[in-house]
Order: structure tokens, then C-alpha cells, then sequence
């Protein structure tokens, strides 16, 4: 599903360059359920920009579900987002004058989704992650497990390929991450290719494989005995 | 553009930020009154010097004499010039297929003229019967000179309502005797002139009584003539410029005056007089919509401000959005939507209220240059076009660099 090889990216700092990834290999499989884990400055967070063409690569390959990713432009870079990806954020990123079915919604009309098709899409999202009773109701108004299980929804409202979660739990006290993670472990049981970045070991645990980077490079790639979320619920 | 759910977004944003909408459109609401203002007072003026110009036939061409000023065929300078009936009947002549109404003028001013103890000291004329249409005046009772009277040399007269209110007081005039200079003259008539009381102080006489009677012998003091009605107002600039043209050369020749002189025979052209306070006006609309427009200007640039500023403030979600897979064009047209349909609700709003200004205040203005102050519909109709268009302008930069933003800097936590 996704195939990395030799990935390299710098930032510029005034005059001297900051290399932070520095030749990056490593490929997903379909239905696989990976966390990426690294100290902050490890390059994690610039990886996953990269995986979720928010960023490019300066050196390198990237391969998502057969297509490379390089050189886009804006309008076919937003229509490759939208087709191949989901993102679910630490601070959630939700908009905060639409209420929750109008948030699960906006990636459908994104996607030219007739108005009716698309609050039923959105309904059965939101329905999938108990939050079908609250479609009316602003972020503001919600709880923060409830404000990341909509925006989980709205990953899932335009039916990607690959869910990328940057540091989903990060904003959550334990039992709402553990709620959170039940969630996103099911999405994956149904056979959703997913990517998490973070740095807490117990949410590592609970998906199948961890990647730990370090200073731009991997050093690190195990598969680990899955611990369900449930079992802490 | 006309997909529901943008109008959805539209209402959602502007209703969150209620007092701000209402600011920005009110900066383009006054710019659009100002101008509309304007444009009708502009309008008003027009209308009022239109009337003014009523008071005489838009359409005449008066010729008057002085001295000369310059030396010509052995003549000196200094000579004065005296028009004749000779010259009249040679230039209705010449010029009979370019004239319409035609009058030669022999008048004093300053006569004693009483009815019974009733006196008072008003100009006299002796004219053609034409003259009646050269000075636009009105007959309220009886009838002005005819042929006739100038055939039988009658001593008739014809008051203005002035005179006849200072002679006569609620009598009714006609067939009484005033005296002129103390010879008796029968009133055939009254006249109302819409130049006002000034040119209802004249007494119209038969041009041949009044020579004849006030030792006139043949001369005339002025020629007047209307030309024929053109189709445009431009074509009787034109035949009128033609008309007086001709007559000064022709009656510059009988006089042996010099081409260059231009106090000898003078031709005063109504028409070229209102040009050129038509061209005054037009310039003077011309400054309003300049002014109207600087004004809308910055009503506009105003708008601009604040779609920047929203652009600013909402950097976030548009990351948000591109994030999830908004294309540049559909940001774009969401800023721009919104900035066009903010300037567009607000400036109908303006020029609604500044129609309605003028159409409340406008009748009650009672000045001799002002009258009827109005907006056409075109006027209406062209400033809701610019108003588009720089609603359009408005929006253009701020949703540009809207859709230049980037998701990952947008979104980064801060």
C-alpha cells in the first residue's frame, strides 16, 4: 500500500539546513496497523506530513497504492488527499461554527457528494462511532474523546485507503485514548490500512507493528502481539 | 457559484461574525449613497438650468450693433453701426430656408407709460408678430401683434402681466387706452414670459407704429431668429453655429465692418451658450461619478481589509480543509463569493436608501437651479455592475492568498 525508499527532507534555517529525515525505507501492507515512535526531533511528525502529501520529500520515493507521489500540483495533490487519505490530529482540527454531521460531511462535498447522499454517509459514520445522537451538535459542545471520535468519522466519511493519526491520544486522559484506540482498532479490523504517530508505549502496544526513528533514520521495525483496547475498557 | 451549500457556508460565516459583516457592508452602503446622492443632485441640476434656459427659445440667434474697433476700407474705428429694416429684409431673404420665426426690435427703455393716474417706467418694443415665439412668452388674455397691425402702422399694444398688474391692478386690460410717452396706445393683450417678472416688463408694439411714432425712421436696434427644429441637439448646435455664422459675414460686408471686429455686429447664439453649459454640466457629472467612485473606492478596499483579515483568522480552517481535500479554486471561490455577496447586499442596500432620499427630499427643493432630483434606471443599473465588479476585485486578493496557504503550516499546533 505504501512503499518508502530512501526518503531524505531538510528544512532550511536561515543559512544552515536542518536534515531531519535521512534516507528513510520502509513499506506498509494493506490492513497493516503501524505505530511510528521517536523522541520529538526523531523526524516522525515530517514522515507523516510526507505519507499524507501535506509535504514532499526532497530526495527519494514515494509510492501510495501504486501511484508515485512527486511533483504535484496543489489542485491534484488536494484530489489525491482527499481519494487516498485520512487524517485523524492530536488537537483534532475539527471546524468549530459547523456542527458534527457538517464536519463529517465536508470531505464528501470535497468530493462532489449530492447534498442527501452525503449527510446518510455521514450519519453512518458518526453512527459507527456512538456519536449519531450528537450530529448536531457543535465541537464546543462536545467532550475531547467525543470531538477526536468525530474527526475519526470524518477520516473515514471519504473512504481512503490509509488513516493517518498524528499522536491521536495526545489531548486524552487514558480512558478516553483507550476508547479512542478501541475505535481505530476496529477500523483496522475491518481491514483499514492505518498509521499512528506517537510516543506512548501503551498505544504503540495496541497496534500490530512499531517503527522507532531516530535522528531521520529507522532503527527499529518490530511486529508486536496486539493488545486490545477493550481488554482496559 | 450557485451550488446551495456555498450559499450555506456563506450564511454560516457572515452569521458568526454578525457586527463585522455589517461594518464592512456599511462602508460600501454609504459609498453607493454618496454616489447615488450625487448622481441625482447632479441630475437636479440639469434639470433646473434646462428650466432656466425656458425662458427664452432655446433656439435663437439674436444680432446686435455697437461701435466698430477696428479700421476697414478707408472707414476709422469708432463708427457706430445701426441695423435698418433694409436689414432685416435682406437677411430673412438670404437665410429664409434656415429660419424658423423672425423679428427685427425697435424699443426704449425707460418710458413713461400710465393708464389714467396709474404710471410706471417699463421698455417698449415695437416687433413682428414672430417675436412672440423668440421670447417663449405666453398670452393670457387677448392676442399679441399680428400682420395687420403692422400692415395698418394701428397703435396697439401688448402689456406684460407685470405692467398690467401695476396699470391696471384686477381691471381687465384689454381695450383700454395707456399712454406711451403720452400718445395713446389700445391694449390688445397680455403676456406671461417663464423668464420671470424682469422680461414681464415689456409693452409690445407693431414694429412700424413703434418707429413711426417714436421718430425711429427705419432703424432697428436688434434682429432675432429662431432656426428650424433640428432632430438632435447636436445637429442645432450645428445649424445655429451655421445660421449666425452666416449673418455676421453677410451683415460684416452690408456694414463695411472688419472681419476681425467683434464689437461692430455681434451674433449671440442661444444654442452655444447652452452647450456650453451643458459641457459645464457634463463635466460637473462627470466630477460627481469620479468622486462617487473614489468613495465606493474605499468602501471597497475596506471590504478587501476585512477579507484579509477573515483569510488571517481562518487560516486554520482552510488548512483543515485542504487537508481534507478542498482544491485551491473551491477556497478561492468561497472567499471571493462571500466578498462579492457582502458589497453586493450592502451597495443595493445604499442605493436603495439613496433612491429613496432623493425620491422623499427631491420634490421639496425649490431653487432656480435646481429642480427634480433623479437616478435613471441605467445609472441604477451601471452602479450595481460596479459593484460586482469590485466586490469581485475585493475578494480577488485576500481568496488568492487563501488558497496559496498550506495545510501543514496552517495546521502546525501553536
Amino acid at each position: 500500500m505504501i512503499e518508502i525508499k530512501d526518503l531524505h527532507k531538510s528544512y532550511k534555517m536561515g543559512s544552515n539546513s536542518l536534515h531531519v529525515l535521512k534516507g528513510i525505507n520502509f513499506s506498509v501492507k494493506e490492513g497493516d496497523f503501524v505505530s511510528i515512535m521517536g523522541s520529538s526531533g526523531s523526524g516522525k511528525s515530517t514522515l507523516l506530513n510526507i505519507l499524507g502529501i501535506l509535504d514532499e520529500a526532497d530526495k527519494g520515493e514515494y509510492w501510495l497504492d501504486g501511484v508515485l507521489i512527486k511533483n504535484l500540483n496543489e489542485k491534484v495533490a488536494a484530489q489525491y488527499r482527499n481519494k487516498f487519505l485520512g487524517f485523524i490530529f492530536q488537537s483534532f482540527n475539527l471546524i468549530n461554527y459547523k456542527s458534527a454531521l457538517e464536519n463529517v460531511s465536508l470531505p464528501l462535498y470535497y468530493q462532489g457528494v449530492k447534498s442527501k447522499e452525503r449527510t446518510e454517509k455521514a450519519m453512518h459514520y458518526l453512527d459507527k462511532v456512538g456519536l449519531a445522537s450528537w450530529s448536531h451538535h457543535t465541537p464546543n459542545e462536545l467532550s475531547g474523546g467525543q470531538k477526536q471520535r468525530v474527526a475519526i468519522a470524518r477520516a473515514l466519511a471519504s473512504d481512503p485507503k490509509v488513516l493517518l493519526a498524528d499522536e491521536p491520544t495526545g489531548a486524552l486522559d487514558s480512558k478516553t485514548s483507550y476508547e479512542v484506540m478501541e475505535i481505530i482498532q476496529n477500523i483496522n479490523d475491518e481491514g483499514k490500512t492505518i498509521i499512528v504517530v506517537t510516543h506512548e508505549h501503551d498505544i504503540a502496544q495496541m497496534t500490530k507493528r512499531i517503527v522507532h526513528l531516530k535522528d531521520g533514520l529507522v532503527t527499529d521495525d518490530t511486529a508486536v502481539n496486539q493488545i486490545r483496547a477493550s481488554a482496559y475498557v | 457559484m450557485f451550488s446551495l451549500d456555498r450559499w450555506q457556508e456563506i450564511f454560516q460565516t457572515l452569521s458568526k461574525n454578525k457586527l463585522r459583516a455589517f461594518l464592512t457592508g456599511l462602508s460600501v452602503s454609504s459609498g453607493i449613497f454618496i454616489l447615488v446622492i450625487l448622481l441625482g443632485v447632479s441630475r437636479g441640476m440639469q434639470n433646473g438650468i434646462e428650466k432656466e434656459f425656458q425662458q427664452d427659445a432655446v433656439t435663437e440667434v439674436e444680432v446686435w450693433t455697437g461701435t466698430t474697433t477696428v479700421g476697414y476700407k478707408g472707414m476709422n474705428p469708432g463708427r457706430r453701426v445701426q441695423l435698418e429694416n433694409e436689414d432685416y429684409e435682406y437677411t430673412t431673404q438670404k437665410f429664409g430656408d434656415q429660419i424658423d420665426s423672425k423679428s427685427g426690435y425697435f424699443g426704449r427703455w425707460g418710458a413713461i407709460i400710465n393708464y389714467k393716474k396709474e404710471n410706471g417706467s417699463y421698455e417698449f418694443a415695437g416687433v413682428h408678430p414672430d417675436f412672440q415665439k423668440v421670447e417663449n412668452a405666453t398670452i393670457i388674455s387677448g392676442r399679441f401683434i399680428n400682420a395687420s397691425d403692422i400692415e395698418g402702422n394701428d397703435k396697439v399694444a401688448v402689456i406684460g402681466n407685470r405692467v398690467k398688474l401695476d396699470l391696471f391692478k384686477d381691471k381687465d386690460p384689454i381695450g383700454e387706452y395707456i399712454n406711451i410717452s403720452k400718445v395713446p396706445f389700445k391694449v390688445v393683450g397680455v403676456y406671461t414670459d417663464p423668464g420671470g417678472e424682469r422680461e414681464e416688463t415689456r409693452v409690445y408694439l407693431p414694429l412700424t407704429t413703434a418707429q413711426r411714432v417714436f421718430n425711429g425712421k427705419n432703424q432697428l436696434r436688434m434682429l432675432s431668429f429662431t432656426i428650424k427644429p433640428a432632430a438632435t441637439f447636436d445637429e442645432a448646435v450645428q445649424n445655429a453655429a451655421f445660421l449666425s455664422d452666416g449673418l455676421e459675414k453677410s451683415l460684416k460686408q452690408r456694414h463695411l465692418v472688419s472681419p476681425d471686429d467683434t464689437s461692430g455686429i455681434r451674433v449671440f447664439d442661444t444654442l452655444e451658450e447652452a452647450k456650453r453649459i451643458y459641457d459645464l454640466l457634463s463635466y460637473i457629472d462627470l466630477f460627481f461619478w469620479i468622486v462617487g467612485i473614489c468613495t465606493i473606492i474605499a468602501g471597497v478596499v475596506g471590504v478587501g481589509n476585512i477579507m484579509l483579515i477573515v483569510v488571517k483568522e481562518r487560516t486554520k480552517e482552510i488548512g483543515i480543509r485542504k487537508a481534507i481535500g478542498a482544491q485551491p479554486m473551491s477556497i478561492i471561490g468561497m472567499i471571493l463569493q462571500e466578498a462579492v455577496f457582502v458589497t453586493f447586499v450592502a451597495g443595493f442596500f445604499g442605493l436603495f436608501a439613496g433612491l429613496l432620499l432623493l425620491e422623499v427630499v427631491g420634490p421639496q427643493i425649490q431653487s432656480d437651479f435646481f429642480a427634480n432630483p433623479e437616478v435613471d434606471m441605467n445609472v441604477a443599473l451601471s452602479t450595481i455592475v460596479i459593484l460586482i465588479i469590485a466586490g469581485a476585485l475585493a475578494g480577488f486578493f485576500p481568496a488568492y492568498r487563501a488558497a496559496k496557504i498550506k495545510p501543514i503550516i496552517a495546521l502546525r499546533d501553536e
